[in-house]
């Protein structure tokens, strides 16, 4: 396999495809954020288009379902005056037989400028960044259990426009950390742009075993794990991936990992809580905290289309 | 042709011929809006010293631009700022250095995206010629012969002085 690193950069070193947090260098993330800046006040105009990428059409292929995030994807798009086409890929063609690398050359044929590409099976993007013509531009919605840089981006974002100073932060994320591609990208962001201590906290069973690799420290107690944090970062319990009893149940993973204002209440006084969506409330987070003055859940909705926008910006004037 | 910054004018002396020109012909209430980064300067110059009320907005002109696929997108892009209504306001663009005219034309773009002006005028500190587009300033510092080999553009020192400088153009 090509490496990650240089699949995602081109000669200058410059983001041709995004396809993961890991490895991206610093520069390429704060430039990420700062451009997403300037996309935040194109959101809030009357008009909220620019005409940057008129003539260009973007793809959205989702070989697994996703309302939410193929839909911001849309809105980031259109708002950048790009034609968008969305296939429900997972209900089509790949039904019939036909491989990914088939349908690809078939939109290629059709004059695509940009994939944006979820997936169930992890590095299905790369797979397809290898393959596309020169011009074309590649974007990871999600692939499987390994990540989903968009999310962790606006993640970071959101954290940013709270926080200001990452070097100073101490972030929780909490919950089916085995499962969560959000959490791995999240992760690789925040120690690349300096956060010095990021905690995973969940029952071990929904751990990764080697977790600890990616530089985080572990808590199996949330009371424990929340304690002093800047940020929470809800993971959502992820029952459609569940295969195996993994849990006992959803009531006793709530009384045990659920975020209730008791439990914030161990954090610092002005920690903000994530969630990627969407949400089960009452199994992994309190309707009193989602909907609570701690919450940034939708900022996070809002600033995601900016990110968006940015990296679609961003690649769009790339060249190999 | 090349020009060495000793020869070129002095930015000062440039911007006084600016101000003298427009502080008689524009609006009491016209807004100034600068394109960044030397025109926004020039727009908070302009609003600190010429009579009347004038608001000042800034254009970051990156996301109205037409040469995305061959230049790339420009890696410190500013939020665009128009803080005041567009919609029936007389508007004065302010921009260090007048060329091609597509920087003016996506200026004025990005501009009609925050309502409809009553009117949009152009400011320029130096006009080097060279058009592309059918745009011209009304009111322009000082025209200047420029080569195409070289980038002209406005700096500010500490001290808020204005000086032109020249480097080679920079092919990505």
């Amino acid at each position: 396999m090509l490496s990650k690193k240089n699949l995602q950069l081109n000669d200058n070193g410059d983001l041709h495809h995004l396809l993961a947090i890991e490895g991206l260098p610093k520069r390429i993330i704060e430039r990420i954020l700062d451009t997403a800046e300037s996309f935040v006040g194109i959101n809030e105009r009357e008009v909220k288009v620019v005409p940057l990428l008129r003539g260009k059409s973007i793809f959205n292929i989702f070989f697994e379902n996703s309302t939410r995030t193929r839909t911001t994807f849309e809105i980031a798009a259109k708002r950048l005056s790009a034609d968008v086409v969305s296939l429900d890929v997972a209900r089509s063609s790949t039904n019939k037989g036909e491989t990914i690398l088939d349908t690809i050359a078939n939109l290629t044929a059709m004059h695509a400028d940009m994939f944006v590409v979820r997936h169930a099976e992890s590095g299905a993007p790369y797979l397809i960044a290898q393959h596309a013509a020169p011009h074309v531009h590649v974007v990871n919605a999600g692939d499987g259990r390994h990540e989903h840089p968009t999310q962790g981006l606006l993640d970071v974002f959101t954290i940013r426009k709270y926080k200001k100073d990452f070097t100073r932060l101490t972030v929780a994320i909490v919950g089916d950390v085995l499962h969560s591609r959000v959490a791995r990208s999240q992760i690789h962001a925040l120690t690349t742009l300096g956060v010095p201590e990021v905690r995973v906290i969940g029952p071990r069973t929904l751990l990764p075993a080697d977790i600890e690799r990616l530089g985080v420290r572990v808590f199996t107690s949330l009371e424990e794990g929340l304690k002093g944090v800047d940020v929470v970062t809800m993971l959502r319990l992820q029952n459609e991936r569940m295969t195996g009893a993994l849990l006992p149940s959803a009531s006793e993973y709530f009384s045990r990992y659920g975020l209730t204002p008791q439990k914030l209440a161990l954090a610092k006084p002005d920690a903000i809580v994530l969630h990627p969506g969407p949400m089960n409330r009452g199994v992994e987070i309190d309707s009193a905290v989602a909907d609570g003055k701690q919450s940034v859940i939708l900022p996070q909705v809002t600033y995601g289309i900016a990110v968006r926008m940015a990296v679609m910006a961003i690649l769009s004037g790339s060249t190999r | 042709m090349t020009l060495d910054n000793v020869n070129l004018p002095d930015a000062e002396a440039l911007f006084n011929d600016l101000k003298a020109q427009m502080a008689p012909a524009i609006a009491f209430d016209a807004k100034l809006v600068g394109v960044y980064s030397g025109g926004a300067w020039l727009a908070d110059r302009l609003k600190a010293e010429l009579d009347g009320e004038h608001e000042v907005g800034y254009i970051d002109v990156s996301f109205y631009r037409d040469d995305l696929s061959t230049s790339g997108l420009k890696s410190n892009v500013r939020s665009t700022q128009i803080p005041f209504s567009v919609q029936g306001a007389h508007i004065v663009i302010v921009d260090d250095v007048l060329f091609t005219g597509r920087s003016i034309r996506a200026a004025v773009n990005t501009l009609f995206d925050y309502g409809r002006p009553a009117s949009v005028q152009l400011a320029v500190l130096v006009d080097r010629g060279g058009r592309e587009l059918p745009i011209a300033a009304d009111y322009v510092g000082a025209p200047l012969m420029v080569s195409r080999d070289l980038m002209l553009a406005l700096s500010k020192d500490d001290a808020g002085k204005f000086a032109l400088t020249t480097e080679p153009w920079i092919q990505r």
